[in-house]
C-alpha cells in the first residue's frame, strides 16, 4: 500500500459534530439551490443549453491532443509563453523559475484551483515568496491557515461573526472595523488595493482557453482576477490540461451555464479574455503572461473512455451544492482541493485508491448531482466504476486493487451463491424469518445501524411464502 | 422512456417483489399485488426469483451481481409487464441490467426483459389509470420520494397523484422532498455518522409536516426513516406506498 | 520542460486513438433563440443591470459630457480619468476646455440641463465610497482643465508613470462600450491602445458610455456579429455591474476590488 489513506469518516465525523459548521452548510446550500432553481426554470432551455455545453466539452476531449497544441501555437503567436508540467512539483518549479527571474518577491493570486493541487502558496513561502490571495473567501482561508472549504466560495464553512473575529485578530489595522460583511469587505478592498499595487506578479487560474485565438477565459466578480492580471508586470495563469475548448463560440455556453449553476447568477460581474500581453502604445497590461498547463494524472484519467467524462467538468460546483453528504460534512472533511462529487470522483484518480479508496464510498447515489451537472457528467456511474476498481486490480486507476479484501469478496460470493439459486434463497430467507430477529444489535454493521434507529424486523413470513399461500400463480 | 408500451391495459403482469420486500415488507409486496388485482389483472409471482442484484453491484462486485441478475432472467418470459414495488431496484433492473450485461452472451435477453420493468405506482398511473376511492377516517400523511424513484425512475408526481385521489387524505409536502433520507445501502453503516445526520434531517422535515404518516415507495427508506422514527420515539409511522393505498380502498 | 510535453502529448494522443470518441454535433439553437424584440432589450439589461446596483443616466451625444460632469460633481468625485485619443475622449475634454469666445464655466453655455434617471436618484448606498478631493496635484504640473469641481486627468501615459496617483487619487473612469448584451445585462468593452484597460478597473466610480442603437440579444450573436473570432484584442471584457462578492456569509457586498459603482450613460 503506497500511502498513508485517508481516513473521511473521521474528519467527517469531526465535522457532523460542529453544529455552527452545520448550519453554516444547510443555510448556505438551500440558498444556492434555490438561486440556482430560478435560473433554470425554463426546462427547455435548461435541458439544450447542457446539452451543448456537453457537446462542447466532449468535443474539446474528442480532440485534446490536436486543441492544446493548436492553443499552444495560438498562445505563442500571441506573445503568451506557454510551459507544460507533468507534475505538481514540475509546475512549482516552474513557478519559481519565472518568480525569480522577475525577482518578484510578492505575487498576488486570483482563485485557482490547480494551484491548491499544486499548494503552490506553501512552495513558494519555502523560497521567501509572499503569495496573498485576493479572491475574499480566499483571502480568508488563507488568513486562516486552512483550505478553502468549497471550489466557489472558498469560505462558505465561516459566518460573518467567526469572519470578523479572524480579521480582528490577524489584521492590524481591523481593530476598530465594523463586523458587517460590508465593512468587512471594505477593509480588504483597502488592504488588497496595496498589494495589487506593488506585486511583481499576479497568478491566475483559466476558466476556458480558446485554441482557436489563443484566449484565456476568466470569470469572477470581485476584480480581484482583472487587478492580478492587468496590473503586476507578469501574469501567470495556470490550467488543467482539460481546460481548453475548440473554438470562441464554445465559450458563450459555459459562460451561460457556470454562473447560473455555480451561484445563481445570470453571469459574473466581469468576464476577462486575454489575448496578449501589452503591446506596442498600450499603456496597461502585464508585459510577459504565462500559462502553465499542469498534467497532475489528468492524463491517466483520460486514457479510460469511460472515467474520462470526468474531465469534462467546468468547475461549477453545482454538484457540491446539491450534495446531501456535502452538506452535512463541509468541505474540509474531504482533506482535498476538490470536494463533493467530482472531488469523490476526480480526487481517487488522481492521487490513487490507496489513499483515497474510501472517496467513493461516501455517497448515497442519489444522483442529485447528475440532475444538475451541466455538462451531464455520469457521476454516479463513474463512483461505480471506482468502487469497482477499488477492490479489482486493474491498469486502469492508480493503486486499483488497494481496498481488495479477501473478507469481503466471500461475502459478495455467499450472497452471490444464496441469491442465484431458489433453493438456497428459500432456505436462507426461511431461516432469515425464523431467527433472524434475534440477532444482538451490537453485531459489527447492525451496531451502526441501530446507533440511531430501532433494529429492523424479519417478518415472519417471506413475501414468497404469502404468494404462495394466496395462491398466487408461479408463471 | 424507452419501452414497449403495454397495448391499452394489459391482463396479466409479472410481479416481481425484490428481497427487502421479501424479508422485511412482505405485506407490502402482497398490497402492491391486490392493487393490480383490484384492477382485474391477474398477477404472476414467479417463485424462483430473489434479488435484482444491486447490493452487490453498488459495492464494485459486478460479477457476483451478474451472476444474481442472470439467474432472475428466465423467470420472466414472454412480453408481459413486469411490476417493482421500489424505485430502487426497478432502476437497478431498467437503468443498470444494460451496463451490467453489454457484452455478455445473454445480453439481448436481458434487455428484452430490462425493458420490460414498471415501478409499482407509475404502472397504476401511468398504464392502468387507477382511480381510488378512499375508505378511510382523516388522515394527515407525507410522501418521501425515494431517490432512484425520482431520478432513475423518472417517478415524481404519480405517488403524489394516487395519495391526491384520497378524499380523506390531507397530502403535506415535505420541505426537502428531493433530498437523500441517507440509506444508500451498505452507505448506512459504511459512513454510519453521515447517515445519521441525513436521516435525522429528514425525520425533523417529517415532523414539521405534522403529518401522521409518511409513505414511500422504496423499502430501503423505509428501515431507514422509520428505523430512525421509532428510535427517536416519534409518534408518525412509515408506510409503503402499497401498503397505504390498499388500507385506505379495500377497508 | 519539453519533456513534460512530449510526455502528456504522447499519453493523450495515443489513449485517444486506442479509444477515440466521437462527440455529438453542437447545436447552437439554445443560444440562437435567446432573442428579445428591440424595443425589449434595453429595459431588460436596464432591469438586470439595476438589480445588481448599476447606477443608469440619460443623455444625448450632445450633452453626455455635461450629464457625466454633473453627475459626478454632485457625487463628490474631484477628478474624472479619460481616454483622450478617443472620439469620446475628445468630447469630453472640448465640452470641459474654456475657449477664449465663450463664456464662463461649463464652455457650452446652452448646454440643457442634464437628464437624471429616477434611479440615480435613488441611489446606491455607497455615498461614502467616493474619496475626499486630493490636495496633490499630478507630477508635471496642471493637467487637464477643471470643470465646476471636477478635474479631467487624460490617461495618457503608461500606468508606471502615475501608479499611486491611479490607486490613490482617481475618483472616477470613463470609457466607451461596444454595446450591450440583453440576456445576462452585461456591457462589451475592448480596451485599447487610447482607451486602457485599468480606466474600467481601478477608479472607485467607472462611468461607461452604451449607445442605445448598439445592443445585442445575447454574447454569442454579439461574437459572432462583431466576428471576434477573426481577430481577439488584448484584453476583451463584459461588465455587468460594478463589483461584488457573497462570500462573507452570502451576503452581497458591493465595491470589493474593482469598481465600488458602475454608471451606464445611454446616449441617444
Amino acid at each position: 500500500m503506497a500511502e498513508h489513506a485517508v481516513n473521511f469518516a473521521a474528519a467527517s465525523k469531526a465535522a457532523l459534530q460542529d453544529s455552527q459548521l452545520r448550519g453554516n452548510f444547510r443555510r448556505a446550500m438551500d440558498g444556492l439551490m434555490s438561486k440556482r432553481a430560478v435560473q433554470f426554470a425554463d426546462a427547455k432551455e435548461w435541458h439544450t443549453m447542457r446539452a451543448l455545453a456537453a457537446s462542447v466539452r466532449l468535443r474539446a476531449l474528442a480532440k485534446l491532443p490536436e486543441l492544446l497544441e493548436q492553443l499552444e501555437t495560438n498562445l505563442t503567436r500571441n506573445g503568451i509563453q506557454v510551459h507544460w508540467a507533468s507534475t505538481t512539483a514540475e509546475a512549482n518549479a516552474i513557478t519559481l523559475g519565472i518568480m525569480r527571474k522577475a525577482n518578484a518577491t510578492l505575487a498576488v493570486k486570483g482563485k485557482s484551483m490547480v494551484t491548491e493541487e499544486m499548494h503552490l502558496n506553501a512552495f513558494l513561502e519555502d523560497h521567501d515568496i509572499e503569495v496573498l490571495e485576493s479572491d475574499l473567501g480566499e483571502y480568508i482561508v488563507q488568513l486562516d491557515g486552512t483550505m478553502p472549504s468549497h471550489i466557489i466560495m472558498p469560505a462558505i464553512h465561516l459566518n460573518t461573526k467567526q469572519i470578523a473575529h479572524l480579521f480582528k485578530q490577524k489584521i492590524k489595522d481591523a481593530a476598530s472595523t465594523g463586523e458587517d460583511a460590508a465593512a468587512l469587505t471594505d477593509l480588504a478592498r483597502r488592504i488588497l488595493r496595496q498589494k495589487f499595487m506593488n506585486a511583481g506578479v499576479g497568478m491566475s487560474g483559466v476558466n476556458a482557453a480558446v485554441a482557436e485565438t489563443g484566449t484565456l477565459c476568466l470569470i469572477e466578480n470581485e476584480g480581484n482576477g482583472r487587478m492580478c492580471t492587468t496590473v503586476p508586470p507578469v501574469h501567470i495563469a495556470f490550467m488543467g490540461l482539460e481546460k481548453v475548448v475548440e473554438k470562441l463560440e464554445d465559450v458563450p455556453p459555459i459562460i451561460s451555464l457556470l454562473p447560473r449553476s455555480a451561484t445563481g447568477q445570470p453571469i459574473t460581474t466581469y468576464v476577462n479574455m486575454i489575448s496578449s500581453p501589452r503591446k506596442e502604445g498600450e499603456k496597461d497590461g502585464p508585459r510577459e503572461i504565462h500559462v502553465v498547463i499542469l498534467d497532475n494524472g489528468r492524463s491517466s484519467v483520460y486514457a479510460d473512455p469511460e472515467l474520462r467524462d470526468t474531465l469534462r467538468c467546468i468547475r461549477c460546483g453545482a454538484c457540491m451544492n446539491h450534495c446531501p453528504v456535502y452538506t452535512k460534512v463541509g468541505g474540509h472533511a474531504y482533506e482535498a482541493p476538490y470536494p463533493g462529487p467530482i472531488g469523490k470522483i476526480l480526487v481517487p484518480q488522481m492521487e490513487g485508491l490507496a489513499k483515497r479508496g474510501e472517496m467513493p464510498h461516501a455517497c448515497t447515489m442519489c444522483n442529485a448531482c447528475v440532475e444538475i451537472c451541466p455538462v451531464q457528467i455520469p457521476i454516479v456511474e463513474i463512483m461505480g466504476r471506482l468502487r469497482v476498481e477499488a477492490v479489482h486490480p486493474s491498469a486502469s486507476v492508480k493503486d486499483s486493487g488497494a481496498r481488495a479484501s479477501k473478507t469481503e469478496a466471500l461475502v459478495w460470493k455467499g450472497w452471490a451463491a444464496m441469491n442465484s439459486s431458489p433453493l438456497a434463497y428459500k432456505i436462507a430467507t426461511t431461516a432469515m424469518s425464523a431467527v433472524g430477529n434475534a440477532a444482538p444489535g451490537s453485531l459489527p454493521l447492525l451496531k451502526e445501524w441501530t446507533s440511531v434507529r430501532s433494529k429492523p424486523r424479519f417478518a415472519p413470513r417471506t413475501l414468497h411464502d404469502l404468494a404462495r399461500k394466496k395462491g398466487i400463480p408461479n408463471v | 422512456m424507452d419501452r414497449p408500451t403495454p397495448p391499452t391495459k394489459p391482463t396479466k403482469v409479472y410481479f416481481f417483489g425484490t428481497c427487502l420486500v421479501d424479508l422485511f415488507y412482505p405485506d407490502a409486496g402482497m398490497a402492491g399485488m391486490e392493487l393490480l388485482q383490484a384492477q382485474g389483472l391477474t398477477v404472476v409471482f414467479p417463485q424462483g426469483q430473489s434479488c435484482c442484484g444491486q447490493p452487490a453491484y453498488n459495492s464494485g462486485y459486478r460479477a457476483d451481481a451478474l451472476k444474481v441478475a442472470r439467474a432472475q432472467l428466465d423467470l420472466f418470459p414472454g412480453d408481459l409487464p413486469i411490476v417493482v414495488p421500489s424505485g430502487s431496484c426497478a432502476g437497478m433492473m431498467k437503468k443498470h441490467w444494460p451496463h451490467l450485461f453489454h457484452g455478455e452472451p445473454d445480453e439481448a435477453k436481458a434487455l428484452q426483459v430490462s425493458a420490460r420493468v414498471w415501478e409499482l405506482t407509475q404502472f397504476l398511473v401511468q398504464v392502468l389509470d387507477v382511480k381510488l376511492t378512499d375508505k378511510g377516517e382523516p388522515l394527515r400523511v407525507t410522501w418521501h420520494a425515494s431517490c432512484h424513484a425520482q431520478r432513475e425512475m423518472g417517478v415524481v408526481d404519480e405517488p403524489k397523484a394516487l395519495l391526491r385521489q384520497l378524499a380523506n387524505v390531507e397530502l403535506v409536502e415535505l420541505t426537502r422532498e428531493k433530498e437523500c433520507c441517507g440509506f444508500g445501502g451498505t452507505f448506512a453503516v459504511r459512513h454510519a455518522e453521515i447517515s445519521a445526520a441525513m436521516v435525522g434531517d429528514k425525520v425533523a422535515d417529517i415532523e414539521s409536516t405534522g403529518a401522521k404518516r409518511v409513505v414511500s415507495g422504496d423499502c430501503g427508506c423505509l428501515m431507514n426513516i422509520n428505523g430512525a422514527l421509532e428510535a427517536g420515539g416519534k409518534p408518525v409511522q412509515g408506510q409503503h406506498i402499497a401498503q397505504f393505498l390498499k388500507e385506505r380502498t379495500h377497508g | 520542460m519539453s519533456d513534460a510535453r512530449a510526455a502528456i502529448l504522447g499519453t493523450l494522443r495515443r489513449t485517444r486513438d486506442a479509444h477515440p470518441v466521437t462527440p455529438p454535433p453542437s447545436d447552437f439553437t439554445p443560444l440562437a433563440e435567446k432573442q428579445w424584440p428591440p424595443e425589449e432589450r434595453l429595459p431588460r439589461i436596464r432591469r438586470m443591470m439595476e438589480a445588481v446596483h448599476t447606477e443608469f443616466l440619460d443623455a444625448t451625444e450632445a450633452d453626455w459630457p455635461a450629464v457625466v460632469t454633473d453627475f459626478l460633481t454632485r457625487a463628490g468625485a474631484a477628478n474624472l480619468l479619460y481616454a483622450p485619443g478617443t472620439a469620446d475622449g475628445a468630447k469630453l475634454a472640448n465640452a470641459h476646455s474654456p475657449s477664449p469666445p465663450r463664456g464662463e464655466g461649463r464652455g457650452e453655455g446652452d448646454a440643457p440641463q442634464p437628464r437624471t434617471s429616477q434611479e440615480e436618484v435613488s441611489a446606491t448606498p455607497n455615498t461614502d465610497a467616493v474619496a475626499p478631493p486630493h490636495p496633490n496635484p499630478l507630477p508635471g504640473g496642471e493637467r487637464g482643465n477643471i470643470a465646476g469641481d471636477l478635474r479631467l486627468i487624460p490617461y495618457d501615459r503608461p500606468i508606471e508613470d502615475f501608479k499611486q496617483q491611479m490607486f490613490e487619487g482617481i475618483d472616477a473612469g470613463l470609457t466607451g462600450t461596444l454595446g450591450a448584451i440583453a440576456d445576462t445585462g452585461s456591457l462589451i468593452l475592448w480596451p485599447s491602445a487610447d482607451e486602457p484597460r485599468l480606466l474600467s478597473l481601478v477608479p472607485h466610480i467607472h462611468v461607461a458610455l452604451l449607445r442605445a442603437d448598439a445592443l445585442y440579444d445575447s454574447f454569442w450573436q454579439a461574437m459572432r456579429d462583431q466576428r471576434w473570432a477573426d481577430a481577439m484584442p488584448t484584453n476583451a471584457l463584459l461588465i455587468s455591474g460594478p463589483s461584488k462578492t457573497a462570500d462573507i456569509e452570502q451576503t452581497l457586498a458591493y465595491g470589493v476590488h474593482g469598481p465600488k459603482r458602475l454608471v451606464v450613460v445611454i446616449v441617444r
